[in-house]
């Protein structure tokens, strides 16, 4: 589990590597003077950009309020599609009822609702986080009933064998034997959550926030701030993916062998 | 309280998309309270089925089955289970934390269930092996666990479908020691199944010979051999003789 320093550091490098070239071929597309510096700027400047919105404060502000609307989003789509998953593949009535409800919603693209959440909620902070819920509620609600009905039934027998009731069952047996395909639902969440909040900051224009902070800089045609902001929403995506997710993962799944740790 | 186990002409049918397959057919027994029974028989003969149907896990197709005189569906908690499956014990618990299972389910405080899950890891000799993920355990070592875990909560019945199948042989016999006395200090009733002809005759008061294809019963023995008993001894190598006998014909 605990792979050797010299691997850790490869596979770093080796990431490294690939957005490594992409800078360099950028500068060298921006130098190359095919576009005007105002629509091409190089990295120096993208980098003094930054510098200098977070240090006035503003695109920490700005990160922080989409980050929670991601966050809150997430929890409530879990609160919601982790029980609906579950009651889903234990009870056939609920299976019945809620799954072509959830194949039908799922495919429509979240943005496809923003208009309408718009009308419904009016601009801003509501109609934002609402769609950022509605984005991440899916993922959940699929992949536990896929994880629900993936559990050993030999546990649930060995369960019912000790005096495991109802209750028992889902909480320690069903819950726990799902967790795999659960954490896999974050993921997938956190990744549909995060490409919807983006695009519902910029159409719902709340007064704070990442989407915000493009929309407004393409106002002025300010690119440098537009890179900067893609520079942040990148750096904040793979934070949670390498770092939140990963660690979560192997405290769990992977530490109960469930799933096996990641290649090096 | 009385657990006699009383089987009355079950029948199994299993259903799958290519039809019924008979697993079992108009099989009856009884085992008397406090009683070890071992049942015996080759491959595919109706074993595994009939201790599901004995744990309540599946409704016999025909017959009855009664413990301590009423009807098993839908009971739990009287039965302690080892199944033939290694991956039987929960993954994200420890051994000691699959051990308490049973007991948390009967609302035992925290340090009594631990110091309960410690003896009986002790038992299977696995005390060492108390923080230990299932998952970093040897398939015998996980079936051992599974075994402790089925007697930390005391069950009156313990059904046990090939349980040290998978273990070298003198562990096996240590095993079978330990079994041995437990059953005797605590006069549980146990049905055990296994297609190990010495280790039927060491173990069981009786036992009920199966043959295949459907499943039915072909003999039912008794040994009166002293216990413990000595595999060596003239009347061991006698008894396992005559179930040979009945296992071949
Ligand atoms: N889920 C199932 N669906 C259909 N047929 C089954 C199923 N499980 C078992 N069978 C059939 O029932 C018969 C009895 O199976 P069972 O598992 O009870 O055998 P067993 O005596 O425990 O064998 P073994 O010693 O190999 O464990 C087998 O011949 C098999 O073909
Ligand atoms: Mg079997």
């Amino acid at each position: 589990m605990n792979a050797p320093r010299s691997y850790v550091w490869r596979s770093v490098w080796r990431g490294a590597a690939g957005i490594v070239t992409a800078v360099i071929l950028w500068e060298t597309f921006a130098r190359s003077g095919i576009f005007s510096r105002a629509l091409t700027p190089e990295l120096k400047a993208i980098a003094v950009t930054l510098y200098s919105l977070i240090a006035d404060g503003s695109m920490v502000k700005n990160a922080a309020f989409t980050l929670w609307r991601v966050l809150l989003g997430l929890f409530v789509a879990s609160v919601i599609g982790v029980p609906l998953g579950m009651l889903m593949a234990r009870y056939r009535a609920w299976e019945r009822f809620w799954l072509p409800l959830v194949s039908v919603l799922m495919p429509i693209p979240t943005l496809a609702w923003v208009p309408l959440f718009i009308l419904w909620f009016g601009i801003g902070d509501l109609a934002t986080t609402l769609v950022v819920t509605y984005a991440a509620t899916f993922p959940m609600i699929y992949n536990t009933w896929t994880g629900v009905r993936s559990v050993n039934p030999i546990w649930v027998r060995a369960a019912v064998s000790m005096g495991a009731g109802q209750h028992a069952i889902f909480r320690k047996v069903v819950f726990p034997g799902s967790m795999p395909y659960i954490i896999t639902g974050l993921r997938l969440a956190f990744g549909r959550a995060w490409i919807a909040v983006i695009g519902a900051e910029l159409l719902a224009s709340p007064t704070w926030g990442v989407g915000r902070v493009i929309f407004d800089a393409k106002e002025f045609l300010d690119s440098e701030v537009m890179l900067a902001a893609l520079v942040v929403i990148g750096a904040m995506g793979l934070l949670f993916e390498r770092v939140v997710f990963q660690k979560l993962e192997r405290y769990t799944v992977t530490r109960w062998g469930m799933l096996a740790p990641p290649r090096v | 309280m009385d657990q006699t186990i009383q089987v009355r002409s079950i029948t199994f049918e299993y259903e799958s998309d290519k039809g019924r397959v008979l697993a079992v057919e108009n099989v009856s027994f009884d085992v008397a309270d406090g009683e070890f029974l071992c049942i015996l028989g080759p491959s595919g003969c109706g074993k595994t089925t009939i201790l599901n149907m004995l744990a309540g896990f599946l409704t016999p197709t025909r017959g009855e089955i009664l413990i301590g005189g009423r009807p098993v569906a839908g009971r739990g908690q009287d039965r302690g289970v080892v199944f033939q499956d290694f991956a039987q014990l929960f993954p994200w618990r420890t051994a000691r934390r699959n051990v308490e299972f049973g007991l948390e389910m009967r609302g035992v405080a925290d340090a009594e269930r631990r110091e309960t899950a410690l003896k009986f890891l002790r038992l299977v000799k696995l005390e060492k092996f108390a923080e230990s993920y299932p998952h970093e355990l040897s398939g015998g070592m996980q079936q051992r666990v599974a075994i402790a875990r089925a007697l930390a909560y005391n069950p009156a019945v313990l059904l046990m479908d090939e349980p040290f199948a998978a273990l070298d042989a003198m562990t096996r016999d240590e095993m079978q020691k330990q079994l041995t006395e437990i059953w005797q200090a605590t006069k549980k009733t146990v049905v055990y199944i296994t297609h190990n002809v010495a280790e039927a005759v060491y173990l069981a008061d009786q036992i009920l010979v199966l043959a295949a294809h459907p499943g039915t019963v072909k003999a039912r023995l008794r040994f009166d051999l002293q216990r413990p008993r000595d595999p060596l001894s003239a009347e061991f190598v006698a008894a396992q003789r005559e179930l040979l006998g009945h296992l071949q014909h």
